[in-house]
């Protein structure tokens, strides 16, 4: 679909982020500009197409820094390439792909969206999240989907130690191995409509080589949803 | 028998009668004490501090007739549209959840009319709130509870919260029975949970990444807003320092004695440094920096009059924020309702069970009912007059001493009562030239 449409193209060799991010931020403000964005050399610069607010398609080329699509809305921001720290914290709509790996905190926060990973993502990916959904193609680090509040989080490789530390609601799918389970994060049954949950998922993300049928499903015990003095030692 | 003093019996200083229910309560319930209020132990404040009103050697402006200015502008750094707020005294950030919609609104309102801005608090920006503040600043705390990219850009400044003079290197609380419908929605959480909100953010740990996170708020708001940190008073040299250097617009510094909804007795009173020693450290900090003025800096903890607004500001401070004495302000503590707050075994002036939802006058709560006792519209008149209060002493302050805008009250025109506040305030002690710890006696 956007074959058809001429990119715009911005070169972050030459033009300042400030600049770049301004105008992806006017097509939101004028309500109309170009709709397809291709950037190049990144290079590592952080906050790259953050607070985009319209029905954009943003394909960089290249690694991105912190913070990358940070608090999108409605957009599609590709990422050719890794990003660091917090991509896509606090999303709220749109879809976020990357096609290498991520460093700590990727979806942090976030409350809706899709972030799609095919890489591994570090620790703390899905930290408080708050209604995304996330699908890891790769591996996720340890304390992943820390005090995770609603949402899923798909991973299609293996967990690091104290996945899902003191969870709220969030559904927590591992089809590989888990180090450790957090604080009041248990093993949960994986009925019919879990797995249906995770072949859509696995569907939106564009993964058709992983069985749904595969995963675990992890979850709150709800042990620590009110203050009791047994359990002091969990705290 | 009542338990009051007869011949022969003495009672200890080491424990005394609140230190004896302490433990009999805490080996009842076995849990630490959570509660709100700030520090209630004695520390060296404002009070122990005094002006020099001019005399011969200076002389003083006529007071109501001779201008003396109160106007401040925040965010004068980077930010395209800094604050401009007619007094220096701002209310700060307390959290929907912990306090009712119409006192989130009284805030505003009262803020509203004297010119000054309010904050939000944790648990996001409710429409209430936006439409009665007109100049409103947004915190961005770890917990992210309702943060949202459309509320950051219809704020007027952005507060990134790293801590409390309350309890520094803590987060947030909100008991279950504060959790309403609307509160767990705005927090995407279940309801009646008891909640505990992270102490650090879930995205960036030290300054430099703050430095990026800074970065990252500014282009999501196209570098128009203020951006304040707010920091409990602790190690404020070097925070001040590294939160500069991280890029604030504006620092908040916390004293120990700042006002919580919910904490631990333990760490309300046995965390953080006095506000009293925070002003000079951060100022320092500042000075060094050639920033001082330029990066502006806004004090809480322990306000109550337009003394220590005045003390506050010749010390160093551009701004002063209030939390507890706005509640009070609203009619917290009330002897109004002194009945109801004897039947929840509490006592008007004593009043500090802001956690647990059941606060008689409607401001500390999420009960529809307790909570449409609460007018708004005679809580912002109250918080209007206070602060308009709070301004005018100050400016009579600020006249005696020949000062025609508030901000050019100076250490210079303090003295202390005490070794440890001069000490601490690093100002003399009254009658000597003698500043403990920087000038020889
Ligand atoms: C009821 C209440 C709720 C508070 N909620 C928050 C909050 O959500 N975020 C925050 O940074 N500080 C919060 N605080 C602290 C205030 O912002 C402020 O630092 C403190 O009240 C200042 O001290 P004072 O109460 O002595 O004026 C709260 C304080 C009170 C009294």
């Amino acid at each position: 679909m956007t074959a058809t449409v001429e990119a715009e193209v911005v070169d972050l060799a030459v033009t300042p982020l400030r600049d770049l991010n301004q105008r992806l931020h006017d097509v939101a403000l004028a309500g109309e500009g170009p709709s397809s964005w291709r950037i190049v050399n990144p290079r590592g610069a952080h906050a790259v197409a953050c607070g985009l607010d319209a029905e954009l398609d943003v394909e960089i080329h290249g690694h991105v820094g912190y913070y990358c699509a940070g608090m999108n809305k409605l957009a599609t921001v590709r990422v050719r390439g890794n990003a660091s720290t917090g991509i896509a914290e606090n999303m709220m709509s749109g879809l976020v792909v990357v096609e290498g790996s991520v460093s700590q905190s990727a979806g942090a926060t976030a409350h809706g969206g899709l972030l799609v990973v095919h890489g591994d993502a570090a620790a703390r990916c899905g930290i408080s999240m708050k209604g995304v959904d996330i699908v890891v193609r790769g591996s996720v680090g340890h304390l992943s989907a820390f005090m995770a509040q609603t949402g899923n989080l798909v991973v299609c490789g293996d967990a690091g130690d104290a996945l899902g530390d003191s969870i709220y609601e969030a559904r927590l799918y591992v089809r590989g191995s888990v180090a450790g389970l957090g604080t009041d994060c248990i093993e949960k049954e994986m009925r019919a409509e879990h797995v249906e949950q995770v072949r859509e998922l696995l569907e939106r993300a564009g993964i058709d080589d992983v069985g749904a049928a595969d995963f675990r499903r992890y979850g709150s015990a709800r042990q620590l949803y009110n203050f009791t003095i047994d359990n002091a030692g969990a705290y | 028998m009542s338990g009051g003093w007869q011949p022969g019996l003495r009672e200890s200083a080491l424990f005394d009668r609140n230190v004896i229910a302490e433990i009999q309560r805490a080996a009842k319930e076995g849990i630490y004490d959570i509660r709100g209020f700030g520090a209630k132990r004695k520390l060296p404040h404002f009070d122990d501090l005094l002006f020099l009103g001019a005399s011969v050697s200076r002389y003083p402006l006529e007071g109501y007739r001779e201008r003396c200015d109160t106007n401040v502008t925040l965010g004068t750094r980077f930010a395209k549209k800094p604050l401009e707020l007619k007094i220096p005294v701002t209310i700060a950030g307390m959290s929907f959840g912990a306090l009712s919609a119409p006192a989130k609104e009284a805030l505003g309102r009262g803020a509203t009319e004297m010119g000054t801005s309010t904050t939000t608090g944790d648990g996001g920006m409710t429409p209430e709130e936006r439409g009665h503040s007109e100049v409103l600043v947004y915190q961005l705390l770890p917990s992210r509870y309702g943060m949202n990219p459309d509320d950051l850009r219809r704020a007027d400044a952005i507060e990134v919260v790293v801590g409390q003079g309350a309890k520094p290197g803590g987060g947030g609380m909100l008991l279950g029975h504060k959790i309403s419908d609307r509160v767990a929605a705005m927090r995407d959480l279940p309801k009646g949970i008891d909640q505990r909100s992270a102490c650090r953010h879930p995205d960036w740990t030290g300054p430099d990444d703050l430095e990026i996170k800074i970065g990252e708020l500014r282009e999501i708001t196209d570098w128009q807003k203020p951006i304040f940190v707010k920091v409990g008073a602790t190690r404020t040299y070097y925070d001040v320092q590294l939160a500069v250097k991280a890029g604030a617009d504006v620092i908040v510094v916390d004293g120990m004695q700042g006002g919580t909804a919910a904490t631990q007795d333990v760490f309300i009173e046995h965390v953080g440094i006095p506000t009293l020693c925070a002003i000079p450290l951060a100022v320092q900090a500042l000075q060094e920096l050639g920033l001082h003025r330029e990066v502006q800096l806004i004090v809480s903890g322990g306000i109550r009059s337009g003394a220590d607004v005045a003390k506050a500001l010749a010390l160093g401070a551009d701004a002063v924020s209030i939390g507890t004495a706005a509640l009070i302000a609203m009619g917290d503590n009330s002897p109004d309702y002194e009945a109801e707050y004897q039947k929840i075994g509490s006592s008007a002036g004593y009043y500090d069970d802001w956690q647990d939802g059941r606060d008689p006058t409607g401001i500390s709560t999420q009960d529809d009912e307790l909570a449409a006792r609460f007018d708004p519209e005679l809580g912002g008149r109250r918080v209007a007059n206070y602060l308009r209060v709070l301004t005018l002493e100050t400016q009579t302050l600020a006249r005696a001493c020949g000062k025609s805008h508030v901000h050019n009250l100076e250490p210079e025109d303090l003295v202390a009562l005490t070794i440890e506040a001069a000490a601490m305030a690093r100002v003399p002690l009254a009658g000597t030239d003698w500043v403990p710890g920087r000038s020889p006696f």
